[in-house]
């Protein structure tokens, strides 16, 4: 295991450190005082690696990231995820915009609340799957664009009246699916999506994956689960088909 | 759907020439060609592909059969795949010349636009680049030559330079003393070599087919110069070009990975294109087929749909991130290009390019192409290249970073005339694509969009990207990269000059025919007729 | 119409001696040999340069000046009271000579920069007087800083060289090192400054020949705050040196080769260390390359340093004898300025040859 002080350390000298022992055959590492520094995990490919970071991550954590998993003990920033690959992250906290955005695949775990524009243009491919699963509430333009994957938005712990998502919910969506634990007023969803209720195979995928969230965070399975679920997916696969003439 | 639209050609058919062979009703992917009886079409079909003693029975056949070729003119876009393959040359397409009651104001295209839309309520589509008459500033710039003061230079016999890199530079640098003489101790930034100042545009696989991305890929290798995939990844076909590919990063973000970005020579953010500056993209789902799926890594059929903006990046510190975050993928071993299009303030925007990190800015004009565009913003949005590319080296001389970025001009680029026009302005090198189509066969019908292009470069029906042989195509795009090469280099000897790098900026070498005052600054060149 | 209002192209003599073991000699040597390239110019610019020939006052700076104005002096003097001490001021002796027309006020300063200038910018004598000259030559209407460096002056006007020489008598001055050149403008500068040489501080460039590359090369070091007002080669040249040697600190030899670069056929043969270098001086000083034909000398204390362009395309000879190493346009003003000479050469496309002061020897 290597530990880095990333205190005061720009975030080039910390991600060439950590490429360079990724290199040498260093699987895990501890990042202690880590803040506001850049690009942790971006770009790394291998399966095995494990990256512990305390502290808040800087913009574009596990940016084109293909394979790692990531612990952040803290709040994570903007851009989480960002065209992602393969592999995980787990924020033990909140999160701020634009998370996932282009994901293809891996998960992203987000404790609290996440800002506006997340899930944006996730897309899925054959075996890949992108999953981002957020405890709290989202920002508006949550899934704009969505080509596959899924979103999950539990909005737990919320004060009551605040809303689960904000407006243009699933806006231009085209493929996946959004998990919403609780209904979204409809004047807030994209034109492109409608609200359905889930059936068995929803919850054979989302089962598994709340009892994840509920291992990482400490929750109960049954507090979780235990709610009304819907789900929002695209009428058409080609929403703009309309719009142009020949 | 007809409506009151009036075909815009005509095509004519020498009845006395054609043999009836079927080529162009085969060849038609527009369906405007047909026999005249349906019967005979199918008796075609069956007998296409057939054996030698069916041959003679559908020979026999032919010529009792009385049928003939008849046209549906509305479906003709112009594309001259049937003229340019009938055997017999019998086949010619003529503008439609019914008469418009002359109007200056409203053109006969506005019309035809007007009643289009009042028939589908729809957005106009349209392909290729502005084909408005707007004012060219290359048709009004001349270069320079020497005459007695100084020589011209013979470049056929003496040495003549087009080597160019793409990359950053630092303003100065450092050596220290070794053993067996000076050693650069200035860590250079990563850069691109180039054998001419050219490269192919940025066009993805899936708005051109994969046969044309090859010979682009084949291409730019033979040539030593870059192609650009565009924003639809790169197929695995393309690895072995990898060293002459440029690989870019849109905002779909279709086909990237750590390995797609580490494959390329250089990384470009595309942020916007002339042709549809500020405009996003949409591959529609039908012509995401296996082969494009597998390469945008998105499932076959679905709508391959471009945000207009990058959602990451929503300010000049957003694109700093952006391109770090790519530099930080790539461990800094890649320049990283942005792209943008010709736009008012594009001096200032490239500034804050140059000064995100950015290696190489692509500033591309209002005459660039495009595989689809609403027809509005194509004809009436964005700048003059000339003009952008000019005010943006200005600008970065002003502020004393011109060396931190290559800058690449591109959007309408037609000659060797327009390139080495564009490096006097301030260009370190040249990207074409609409030239480079043209070069495979693209005629300009401007119907990319429809998926139909009988030339197989704009479509991925197979049966006509198969009509697209790339390694032909290849050599056709190089043969076009040595002759801009070579004039290149004729241009450069006439000005008495044996390296590129001497010409580039020289606005001195560059006067204006016909330019107001205004044009002229902004160009930063004299007038014809003033002297040095 | 004047220098700096349009280019004028021109064609040229230069030829340039140096005492390798720094024994002063007086400025007939080098004006015989100018004179006897007579054909090479028309009359319209001909000017010198002597270094080592202010001994007295050999750690200030030598400012000559032109004034087309009485006001331009007063203007310039109380500027140059403010920034400068000044040691000594007076006008240039000159002698009335046929063939020299109207002279603009010849006066020289020597000075040294007061330690506290005005805009408190802690700068060195050499960044303070090159401000110095920038401020002069741009801003005074009618004065002309055509001399700023130490020990050393530039002498110049509009004439054939021989009669500038006799009109500054020059046989009066005594130097380890002596340039000039001759003009052939093609147009009527009717302007003292724009005859050549050409400089700024110690250094001092004559030219033969026209850069084709003049466009860029302009715009590149206006990007590093260089301000061309003349619109000449020699110009763009002598701040070429001043940028990449003085400012960037790149090794003279390597300054050399950025403005003729080596051919990237060449380059490709290198071995990694010297491609390496190359490439790099081709990439970052591609502008700075000076492109067309030209032959060079490049003057500043103790060195002498002839240039030609990468395809050879105006002459230059280097000669021997004893201490002496000369350069110029044709061996025979070599020959006419010191008799037969020990050896004589021929220097290469893109190559450089540096005279210096034997080691030891101090002017």
């Amino acid at each position: 295991m290597l530990r880095i002080d990333a205190g005061g350390l720009h975030y080039r000298l910390l991600n060439q450190q950590i490429r360079d022992a990724v290199r040498n055959g260093e699987t895990e590492f501890v990042l202690d005082n880590v803040n506001g520094q850049r690009y942790i995990g971006t770009g790394l490919e291998s399966a095995n690696i494990r990256i512990t970071i305390n502290g808040v991550p800087g913009n574009d954590l596990a940016a084109f990231m293909s394979g790692p998993e990531i612990t952040v003990w803290g709040n994570a920033q903007d851009g989480v995820g960002n065209t992602m690959n393969a592999g995980k992250v787990v924020v033990h906290g909140a999160a701020g915009d634009v998370l996932g955005y282009g994901m293809r695949g891996g998960k992203l775990f987000i404790r609290g609340n996440v800002g506006y524009r997340v899930g944006i243009h996730m897309k899925e491919y054959r075996d890949m799957m992108p999953v981002l699963v957020v405890g709290g509430t989202a920002g508006a333009f949550f899934g704009e664009y969505m080509a596959g994957g899924r979103l999950v938005l539990l909005g737990l712990d919320r004060p009551d009246g605040a809303p689960l998502a904000g407006d243009y919910l699933g806006t231009g969506m085209h493929g996946g699916v959004i998990y919403l634990r609780g209904r979204p007023d409809e004047s807030t969803l994209g034109k492109e999506v409608k609200l359905f209720d889930l059936d068995e195979s929803d919850w054979a995928f989302l089962e598994p994956l709340l009892e994840e969230f509920c291992r990482y965070y400490g929750r109960e399975f049954a507090e979780v689960r235990g709610a009304d679920f819907c789900k929002l997916i695209p009428v058409s696969h080609r929403p703009y088909g309309r719009l142009y003439t020949p | 759907m007809r409506g009151y639209l009036p075909p815009e050609y005509l095509v004519h058919i020498d009845h006395g020439k054609c043999r009836r062979c079927g080529n162009c009703v085969r060849n038609c992917a527009f369906g405007a060609l047909q026999f005249e009886h349906g019967a005979w079409q199918q008796i075609m079909r069956i007998f296409q592909h057939g054996q030698d003693d069916l041959q003679q029975v559908f020979d026999k056949i032919k010529e009792n059969v009385p049928d003939r070729v008849v046209a549906d003119h509305h479906k003709c876009v112009q594309c001259h795949y049937c003229v340019t393959h009938c055997p017999e040359g019998a086949i010619s397409v003529q503008p439609n010349p019914l008469a418009y009651r002359g109007n200056y104001h409203w053109q006969p295209h506005h019309l035809k636009n007007i009643w289009l839309q009042a028939e589908t309520g729809g957005k106009l589509l349209t392909g290729a680049g502005n084909d408005k008459t707007y004012f060219s500033y290359f048709d009004h710039m001349v270069l320079d030559a020497c005459q007695v003061t100084n020589p011209s230079i013979d470049p056929l016999r003496e040495p003549m330079e087009l080597r160019t890199y793409l990359g950053s530079r630092p303003d100065a640098l450092e050596f220290e003393s070794g053993p067996d003489g000076p050693v650069l101790k200035t860590k250079l930034a990563p850069a691109v070599r180039l054998e001419t100042p050219l490269v192919f545009a940025g066009m993805s696989y899936g708005a051109v087919s994969l046969n044309a991305h090859k010979a682009l890929a084949m291409a730019a290798k033979a040539c030593g110069i870059l192609m650009n995939t565009g924003e639809g990844g790169l197929h695995t076909d393309l690895y072995p070009y990898a060293d002459w590919i440029m690989v870019q990063v849109a905002s779909g973000r279709f086909g990237i990975d750590p390995d797609y970005l580490r494959r390329g020579v250089a990384v470009e953010i595309k942020i916007g294109q002339g042709a549809k500056p500020g405009i996003g993209g949409h591959l529609p789902g039908e012509k995401v087929d296996e082969e494009v799926s597998r390469t945008r890594m998105i499932p076959v059929g679905s709508d391959a749909l471009s945000p207009a903006p990058h959602h990451d990046i929503y300010s000049i510190e957003d694109l700093s991130q952006l391109i770090y975050a790519l530099k930080e993928a790539t461990e800094y071993t890649k320049p990283v290009a942005v792209k943008i299009a010709a736009v008012h303030n594009v001096a200032a925007i490239a500034s804050g390019i140059a000064r995100a990190g950015a290696d190489i800015i692509t500033i591309d004009g209002f005459r660039g192409g495009t595989g689809a565009t609403p027809l509005i913003i194509r004809d009436h949005v964005g700048i003059p290249i000339e003009m952008a590319l000019a005010a943006v080296d200005d600008r970065l001389r002003q502020e004393g970073i011109r060396n931190r970025v290559s800058l690449v001009a591109s959007g309408g680029i037609r000659h060797s005339g327009d390139v080495a026009k564009a490096i006097a302005l301030g260009a370190d090198a040249v990207a074409i694509g609409t030239a480079a189509l043209i070069a495979m066969g693209c005629r300009l019908c401007q119907k990319c969009y429809t998926g139909n292009c009988n030339w197989g470069i704009a479509t991925q029906k197979p049966e006509l990207t198969a009509r697209l042989d790339p390694e032909r195509a290849a050599e056709r795009l190089v043969n076009l990269i040595r002759g801009w090469s070579l004039e290149l280099k004729e241009i450069l000897g006439a000005l008495g000059l044996n390296a590129v790098e001497s010409l580039r900026g020289s606005r001195l070498r560059l006067r204006g025919i016909g330019l107001s005052e205004s044009d002229l600054r902004v160009l930063g060149i004299k007038n014809a007729g003033v002297g040095a | 119409m004047r220098e700096g209002m349009v280019r004028i192209p021109s064609g040229c003599a230069i030829s340039g001696i140096i005492s390798t073991k720094g024994i002063r000699f007086n400025g007939e040597a080098i004006t015989r040999s100018i004179a006897c390239m007579h054909e090479r110019a028309n009359g319209l610019g001909g000017g010198f340069v002597g270094y080592g020939i202010y001994p007295a006052y050999r750690d200030l700076y030598a400012l000559h000046l032109m004034y087309e104005t009485a006001q331009a002096r007063t203007d310039t003097e109380e500027y140059l009271g403010r920034h400068f001490t000044v040691h000594q001021a007076e006008p240039i002796p000159t002698r009335k000579t046929a063939g020299v027309g109207e002279a603009p006020m010849l006066w020289r300063y020597f000075v040294w920069p007061k330690e506290e200038s005005e805009d408190g910018a802690d700068r060195d004598g050499d960044d303070y007087v090159t401000a110095f000259v920038m401020t002069v030559n741009g801003r005074i209407p009618g004065a002309f800083v055509f001399s700023s460096g130490r020990n050393m002056g530039v002498f110049k006007g509009v004439g054939f060289p021989a009669d500038i020489a006799r009109f500054f008598r020059l046989e009066e001055y005594e130097g380890y090192m002596w340039v000039s050149h001759g003009r052939f403008p093609t147009n009527t500068p009717g302007w003292w400054g724009g005859a050549h040489p050409l400089g700024i501080l110690d250094w001092s460039v004559v030219h033969n020949g026209e850069v084709s590359s003049y466009g860029i090369n302009k715009r590149y070091l206006e990007m590093f705050g260089y301000c061309l007002e003349l619109q000449t080669d020699t110009e763009v040249i002598a701040y070429l040196f001043d940028l990449l040697h003085r400012r960037h600190g790149v090794p003279l030899d390597l300054v050399c080769r950025a403005l003729t670069a080596p051919f990237w056929k060449d380059i490709d043969r290198y071995e990694e260390r010297e491609r390496a270098v190359y490439t790099a001086l081709r990439r970052v000083y591609g502008s700075a390359m000076l492109n067309g034909p030209f032959s060079i000398i490049v003057a500043f204390n103790g060195t002498m340093l002839g240039l030609n362009d990468r395809i050879k395309l105006r002459p230059m000879v280097c000669g021997r004898k004893d201490h002496f190493i000369l350069m110029g346009s044709e061996e025979s003003a070599l020959r006419e300025a010191v008799g037969d000479l020990d050896a004589v050469w021929n220097i290469r496309a893109g190559e450089r040859f540096i005279a210096r002061l034997e080691e030891g020897v101090t002017v």
